[in-house]
């Protein structure tokens, strides 16, 4: 690209400045028209998880849907309700847009393609993504409105609750692979992808990663039916579209994220050789794992706000410490193989410290559920003891006196 | 002064920070100061790209955008009527100037030649000459692992990292026992 400029006669600095300008717009290009499919995918697909047909009227199974969704939102209004503060109500959804976009300058499609393998590549992800929070707080301030402000008090707590068992879980494979690029965790998973290795912690990545787009079960952002749309609600037309485009695209980042880091992204048998079968390979690992979040978000109910917050800061945050000094321990005491033959040598040398690795992260996550089983059964012990006494105490949802238990349903028998 | 891309890019982020800066002082609107103060944090780290430090760009962004500044914009937002007041100047104006000036002051003479007029002796702080032949990317990579080793080896800063963890433990758990209802 900077060769053709540079023989359109323009000067050594501009051609390279307008070659990356042009390479990073391309990129960005792409990954923007990405959404107009997945939306289609997910509205089909969540259509069949609630056995609808959904969109089937515009193209051949409903394919053009998105298209004329586009085009019906280019033609509306941009509404400005009155009272609203003019610069972070329209800023707010470029934020988001940009931010989304930012990822995909550290994603490793295949061997040679790049956007740039920057050097802290990893934690440049989490760097960026914290600008949607500012986004979401901005468009909450921004639309006064009460329910976008509930929107985003609730974001502020969810997202930065959130960050900390993700960038727990993300220093694993830093720490393994011994890098922070991006090209340098794959290049890492030549033997085995590092799901392997850390099971438990790509399970905990997914989960946190699913709360910090706010997608079902965790969409308390968005919670239709008790903040109608939280901080959109003011949005129409183009703006509210980027709000929608920022989250599917990121949705999608996330899937290909979670291929990147945990399931080898462009490494596959030729990818080496074959630049286009990296692509290939990552598309596909990054669209089952796009439907494995779609199936969780047709699946679950949504969370309760104190429910949410208490999986995260009870369960999630201790979880992934104890995971995370388990990993570097075991990382640590076990011995370097050797990694120099070919593919089958590799495979053997290295197969002690995976299954290491692998059968501690298991059992690790197995007793972490081991117990919360039995908190649940005490809980549950706790409630019925309750119920048999013969105090008797109002219907309530709220905390009951004597006991401090919140959200217990007390009821008596014989009522 | 000759104009390259780098030092367009330099004038770009350091009308950034010191616009934002001094928007943050001047808005009389509390939540439009907080998102000038990130505002003027960005064109920091935009400055630490430059200076090839990404590491620091990264956590300058993820530390001081993503978290402290959200915390202060969500304090903003909770804090009742904060908004309706006419000013946000208190009496307090004439000694943050004078702290300004007395810091500003004794970093020009650390970090900048004027210092050896005054001391005598060079106080400026050395700056590693990097390699201009070596690549960008390379120079980068070897100051994140320059960070991590001066972080863990017992020559560099293995001493003051682990005191400031414990510092934070301790603030952490503080907070939680400060923030905690009495079980009374």
């Amino acid at each position: 690209m900077k060769d053709i400029l540079l023989d359109l006669g323009l000067a050594d600095g501009l051609a390279a400045v307008l070659a990356n300008v042009i390479g990073a717009g391309m990129l960005a290009t792409i990954f923007l028209l990405i959404p107009i499919f997945t939306i289609w995918v997910e509205r089909k697909l969540a259509a069949r998880f609630q056995n609808r047909i959904g969109p089937n009227r515009a193209g051949p199974l409903g394919l053009l849907q998105s298209f004329a969704d586009v085009i019906k939102l280019l033609g509306k209004e941009m509404i400005f309700p009155r009272h609203v503060d003019v610069v972070p109500y329209v800023l707010a959804p470029v934020i988001m847009v940009s931010a989304v976009v930012l990822i995909v300058a550290v994603i490793p499609l295949a061997p040679t393609i790049i956007g740039t393998d920057l050097s802290i590549g990893a934690l440049y992800f989490i760097a960026v993504s914290s600008f949607t929070t500012i986004s979401v707080v901005m468009a909450g301030w921004g639309s006064n409105n009460k329910y976008a402000l509930l929107g985003a008090f609730r974001t502020v707590a969810q997202l930065v609750s959130y960050e900390i068992p993700m960038v727990f879980m993300l220093l694993l494979p830093v720490m393994l692979a011994g890098s922070m690029s991006m090209m340098g965790i794959v290049e890492f998973q030549s033997n085995y992808w590092m799901i392997f290795y850390l099971p438990t912690a790509a399970i905990i990545f997914l989960a946190s990663n699913i709360a910090e787009i706010g997608r079902a079960p965790f969409d308390l952002i968005e919670a239709e039916s008790e903040l109608v749309a939280g901080y959109m609600i003011e949005y129409s037309a183009m703006p509210f579209a980027m709000f929608y485009l920022a989250e599917f695209l990121h949705a999608f980042l996330v899937a290909v994220i979670f291929s990147v880091l945990f399931l080898g992204g462009w490494q596959g048998p030729f990818a080496e050789d074959l630049p286009v079968l990296g692509i290939l390979y990552l598309t596909v690992k990054t669209f089952i794992v796009y439907f494995g979040m779609m199936w969780v978000r047709m699946t679950l109910p949504r969370f309760r706000i104190d429910h949410m917050m208490a999986f995260n800061w009870k369960f999630l945050v201790p979880l992934s410490i104890v995971q995370l000094l388990v990993a570097a321990f075991i990382w640590k005491i076990m011995p370097e193989p050797d990694l120099t033959g070919n593919l089958i040598e590799r495979w053997v040398n290295e197969f002690p410290r995976m299954a290491v690795m692998g059968i501690s992260g298991l059992v690790v996550g197995y007793a972490s559920l081991v117990m919360l089983r039995n908190y649940a059964s005490q809980q549950r012990k706790h409630i019925l003891s309750l119920t048999t006494t013969t105090q008797t105490y109002p219907l309530a949802v709220s905390p009951t006196p004597a006991t401090g238990q919140s959200s217990v349903i007390v009821v008596t028998p014989g009522d | 002064m000759e104009l390259t891309w780098e030092s367009l890019a330099f004038l770009i982020f350091s009308a950034m920070t010191l616009g934002g800066g001094f928007a943050v002082v001047t808005q009389r609107n509390l939540f439009h100061a907080a998102l000038f103060l990130m505002l003027s944090l960005f064109g920091t780290a935009g400055l630490f790209v430059l200076l090839v430090a990404p590491f620091l760009a990264a956590v300058q962004v993820l530390v001081y955008i993503g978290a402290i500044a959200i915390l202060i914009l969500f304090a903003i937002m909770l804090t009742r009527r904060i908004m309706g007041l006419e000013t946000t100047l208190n009496s307090q104006w004439p000694v943050a100037l004078i702290t300004m000036v007395i810091l500003f002051v004794s970093l020009l003479l650390v970090l900048t030649p004027l210092g050896d007029n005054v001391s005598g002796e060079r106080l400026n702080a050395t700056f590693t000459e990097i390699d201009k032949e070596s690549e960008v990317s390379d120079v980068s990579f070897t100051t994140v692992a320059a960070i991590g080793e001066a972080f863990s080896t017992r020559n560099g800063f293995v001493l003051p990292f682990e005191i400031v963890s414990l510092l934070l433990t301790a603030a952490l758990i503080g907070a939680i026992v400060v923030a905690r209802e009495d079980e009374a």
